[in-house]
């Protein structure tokens, strides 16, 4: 049995389903500590991100009506602009993946290690990016159940106790991670390097030496350092991997992947529930096709996502990454060859466990009378199940438990785990 | 990003007693600025020196010292001082007119620019579609650059008005009847909220100030209320305006106790209490026509509102439009547990995480007794043993950490004085870093008060580097608003008097071992702006 189905098991086991009795007891072994051990990575696409043009219904004519300049063409192996089959029928025809994620996110998907879930999202009929972002973190109900101050993460690491090592990779602390707990934050962007030397650190903290302050700023500064070293250590250990990248014409491979993999490495060794936002998705106007300002994005995106894997090493296989946005676009593109704010998006879900290669939730084709209000995608599969049926699975959540993190839901299980 | 701190190193150690002479001297040689022109630093204990009681008072009384304040505050004694701070004089110091004067948005009312967006957008929509977006982008800036201009105005007046209690109280009230700039076209409206809603009656009646933010555009956007009309009714702002405006939760330590039907009879009294960004009037039959109310774009419209009795808390309120809104505000208000709530979050902020019952009870008897004046149930609060014990500081009374704004506004006082900054984006990019942007609470309940909300591993190590960012003197304060670089301003002094007279008599052994272990006068500011002794309050 290898550890991959292990894993499977003991989340099977942590939310109460039948474990084969031969392999209780390494299931047992594995359903305390799994709460530990599993890592949970939420990256949040804050804009609003063109979703049909990255899971791309393929085969719906309406499709290609829709999107007379930004269209990714029919998958086709022997054209590199052309969308990239995923293989699975949906309503109309066949799924297929923008080709900017060729070299990242493909593999992981040939792997079996990332499915998608179209028609995602929320209630939230704003179109509004901040409330629907702030409703998304918040993990309130569309009836405005009452949550201030806290953010559905902090309400998970809340409910794991001692098991939680919650950190978000942001300058400031995101309202999902905001809450009763107390969580760190620490920005992975630029250089990393921290403006004080060894000297002026031990200076600054020997200020707090024998006060209540102590623990936090030795954590803090430790913290800092750690990230200081991650990036001291890959910027010497990937410069052979960045020439490669070059080689292929990666249109970068900096950027997001140097943050996700120094993120990987505090994921692999200090933290277990982590919070990224990637922001610039916002695509109004020259959005583009194959090429562009979207394909720009999700290339840096998939490098950094499938870095992020790579760092992990064999945590991965105990890893879960959902890539979120607070909503998808308009399904038609407007006069300004971009898109406008619409609602139904596409969660992605990876990790070495996940049980991927395929599409996942509910569908429907995608055409004129399918559409929300004529416009964009509807939401059948609303996220605050989603997350509670992973969340479940991952940690053996039951539904009191759920009811914290995300009051009011009924989790739904996709069988992504 | 800013590695300047090696750069001009010193020859010897700066001593952090004294040596003013050799220090002026230093000083000349690196080519700061700063303050060495001034009066040579005193020794501690000296005629100028206040003690470390009279500091830490001032630490609570006001965004941190300068030498404005410790200058009045030796002149006239504590007495006088805070019946000045409790008591200012209406409108904005001389000493910030030029700051203020180019701030466009004190110049307009929220009600024409409100106006002026709500018409661009509709200008915008009748654009062909290739040009559309320039010009949502360009609208948007505009928004963007209205909110700026709120928080520079904010921040010129927190750290140099000389009525700095009035500033604390403009915050507090603010976050209190806390709104968020992000939502809807609130950019426009959020100066003036803060500028005629609240600051006003920062040290005025608590019912007053009740009042002005219900017929005020940032809050009947945000909270939706000028959505509610009758048979619509949205109960939003009635549920917010009982708990958290003036009750408390039902339930909660304010001892309130209301019912859903209660919210639900508050939001009947609210309805067509809202916004008309256009110049018509509804028209009306004539006994409603003499109920209409309209001041700029705020419009109570009696075609919205719901003409029957209600019963709030068991109180009849009869049918008469506007001042039916106005009697339940000043019943909210006159509740005993309003009084609790507030008197109970004043000390929250301002004495101790956990204040005591005994002060409590002191301070709800002086709002009750005195209608809800404000600056009498804070002078009963500061004149308090408790607040007493607090300044005395024991293992009961700790001090508390400063939360981020008390923290840079106090930091920039200290280190810039009465050398007014030009370019604020730093600081305010400082308040989000450290999670308390202005006008940036998401939800209606405000930032915490109390020390755990800022207590974290990343906000400590932010804040030291936002200590040097300040003590390094590099971090564009002095640039132009459009971020091209000012006159070389060099690094602040903070070894200067202000710091002889008010600091250095209080400091910690700790503390004063590790600055004499610095290696030049900007790594000095950064551990003293990063030590206990200043983050704590």
């Amino acid at each position: 049995m290898d550890r991959r189905t292990v894993l499977k098991l003991a989340w099977g086991g942590a939310a109460g389903l039948l474990v084969p009795s031969a392999m209780t007891t390494r299931a047992h072994a594995y359903a305390v500590p799994t709460m530990a051990s599993a890592r949970f990575l939420l990256v949040f696409l804050r804009g609003g991100y063109d979703a049909a043009n990255v899971v791309i219904p393929a085969g719906s004519a309406f499709y290609f009506e829709s999107r007379p300049t930004l269209a990714i063409a029919r998958p086709d192996p022997s054209n590199p602009q052309a969308a990239l089959s995923l293989g699975t029928a949906s309503g109309s025809g066949g799924w297929a993946l923008h080709p900017a994620l060729h070299d990242s996110i493909y593999p992981l998907w040939q792997q079996g290690q990332v499915a998608f879930v179209p028609f995602a999202g929320t209630n939230d009929l704003s179109r509004s990016h901040f409330e629907t972002q702030d409703s998304v973190e918040a993990g309130a109900s569309g009836d405005r159940q009452r949550s201030y101050g806290s953010g559905f993460m902090n309400r998970l690491a809340r409910r794991m106790g001692g098991a939680a090592a919650p950190v978000a990779f942001t300058d400031g602390l995101p309202v999902v991670m905001t809450g009763d707990l107390v969580i760190p934050n620490v920005s992975l962007k630029g250089t990393a390097r921290t403006p004080f030397d060894a000297r002026q650190t031990s200076l600054l903290a020997s200020l707090y030496t024998g006060t209540r302050f102590e623990p936090l700023v030795n954590e803090g500064f430790e913290l800092r350092q750690t990230v200081a070293d991650e990036a001291a250590a890959m910027a010497s250990g990937n410069a052979n991997a960045e020439m490669q990248a070059a080689n292929r014409n990666a249109i970068s491979a900096r950027g997001f992947e140097v943050e996700a993999r120094r993120m990987a490495g505090l994921m692999r060794d200090r933290f277990n529930l982590g919070f990224i936002d990637v922001g610039g998705w916002d695509t109004h106007v020259n959005e583009g096709g194959a090429q562009g300002q979207l394909s720009a994005l999700l290339g840096n995106l998939g490098q950094g996502l499938s870095g992020f894997a790579q760092q992990m090493g064999p945590l991965w296989k105990d890893t879960v990454v959902v890539v979120i946005s607070e909503f998808g676009r308009t399904f038609r593109e407007n006069g300004t060859r971009g898109t406008d704010h619409g609602h139904g998006t596409a969660y992605w879900v990876l990790g070495g466990s996940v049980r991927g290669g395929r599409i996942a939730g509910d569908q429907v084709a995608v055409e004129p009378r399918t559409l929300n209000q004529n416009r964009d995608w509807p939401v059948l599969t609303e996220y605050r199940a989603l997350l509670a049926g992973l969340f479940a699975r991952m940690y053996g959540l039951d539904r009191a438990a759920l009811d914290e993190v995300f009051p009011g839901a009924a989790g739904v299980d996709l069988g992504l785990l | 990003m800013e590695r300047r701190l090696e750069a001009p190193r010193f020859a010897m150690k700066v001593a952090p007693l004294g040596q003013a002479a050799t220090l002026a001297v230093l000083i000349a040689c690196v080519g700061v600025v700063a303050h060495a022109d001034k009066h040579p630093a005193p020794r501690s204990g000296d005629a100028h020196a206040i003690t470390a009681n009279d500091l830490r008072w001032l630490d609570r009384v006001t965004f941190g010292i300068d030498t404005q304040v410790v200058a009045r505050y030796r002149a006239i004694g504590r007495a006088r001082f805070l019946d000045e701070q409790l008591h200012p004089p209406p409108g904005d110091a001389e000493n910030l007119s030029a700051d203020l004067a180019v701030i466009l948005t004190t110049r307009q009312t929220a009600s024409a620019l409100l106006k002026a967006a709500r018409e661009e957008q509709q200008r915008i929509n009748t654009l062909p579609e290739d040009q559309k977006q320039a010009a949502r982008m360009a609208a948007n800036q505009a928004a963007t650059a209205a909110l700026y201009d709120a928080s520079k105005r904010h921040l010129v007046r927190a750290l140099y008005s000389p009525t700095q209690l009035r500033e604390q109280m403009t915050w507090f009230w603010m976050n209190h009847f806390s709104v968020y700039s992000g939502k809807a076209n609130i950019r426009w409206s959020i100066a003036e909220y803060e500028d005629r809603a609240i600051r006003p009656h920062a040290l005025g009646r608590f019912r007053d100030l009740v009042m002005a933010t219900v017929v005020s555009p940032a809050m009947l956007e945000y909270l939706d209320n000028a959505q509610s009309a009758a048979g619509k009714i949205n109960e939003n702002y009635a549920r917010e305006l009982m708990e958290l405006h003036t009750l408390g939760v039902s339930g909660g330590a304010s001892g309130s106790r209301y019912s859903q039907q209660d919210v639900q009879e508050l939001a009947r009294v609210l309805t067509g209490v809202g916004l008309n960004l256009t110049d018509n009037t509804p028209r009306l039959p004539p006994p409603k026509q003499a109920l209409y109310v309209r001041d700029g774009v705020f419009e109570f419209n009696p075609g919205r509102h719901d003409g029957e009795a209600k019963t709030i808390l068991g109180h009849t309120i009869a049918p008469a439009g506007m001042s039916e809104v106005e009697e339940a505000v000043t019943l909210l208000c006159r509740q005993p547990a309003t009084a609790r709530f507030i008197s109970r979050k004043l000390a929250t902020y301002f004495v101790s995480d956990d204040p005591t019952p005994p002060l409590i009870d002191a301070m709800v008897a002086a709002f009750r007794s005195s209608d809800g004046d404000i600056p009498s149930v804070l002078k009963v609060m500061f004149q308090s043993a408790e607040f007493g014990a607090a300044l005395a500081r024991s293992d009961k009374a700790p001090a508390r950490l400063k939360d981020p704004m008390q923290f840079v506004a106090s930091s920039l006082r200290l280190a810039y004085d009465d050398k007014h900054i030009i370019n604020y984006r730093p600081v305010v990019n400082w308040l989000s870093q450290l999670g308390e942007p202005l006008y940036g609470r998401v939800t209606p309940d405000g930032y915490p008060l109390t020390e755990p909300a800022w207590a974290s591993s990343g906000q400590m190590v932010r804040r030291f580097e936002i200590a040097r960012a300040i003590g390094s003197g590099n971090a564009g304060l002095f640039n132009d608003d459009d971020g091209h670089p000012g006159p070389r301003t060099g690094f602040p002094m903070l070894t200067n008097r202000l710091y002889y007279d008010a600091i250095d008599p209080a400091l910690s052994a700790r503390t004063r071992e590790v600055l004499s272990q610095t290696s030049s006068q900007q790594e000095w500011n950064t551990v003293l702006l990063s030590s206990p002794d200043w983050m704590l309050r």
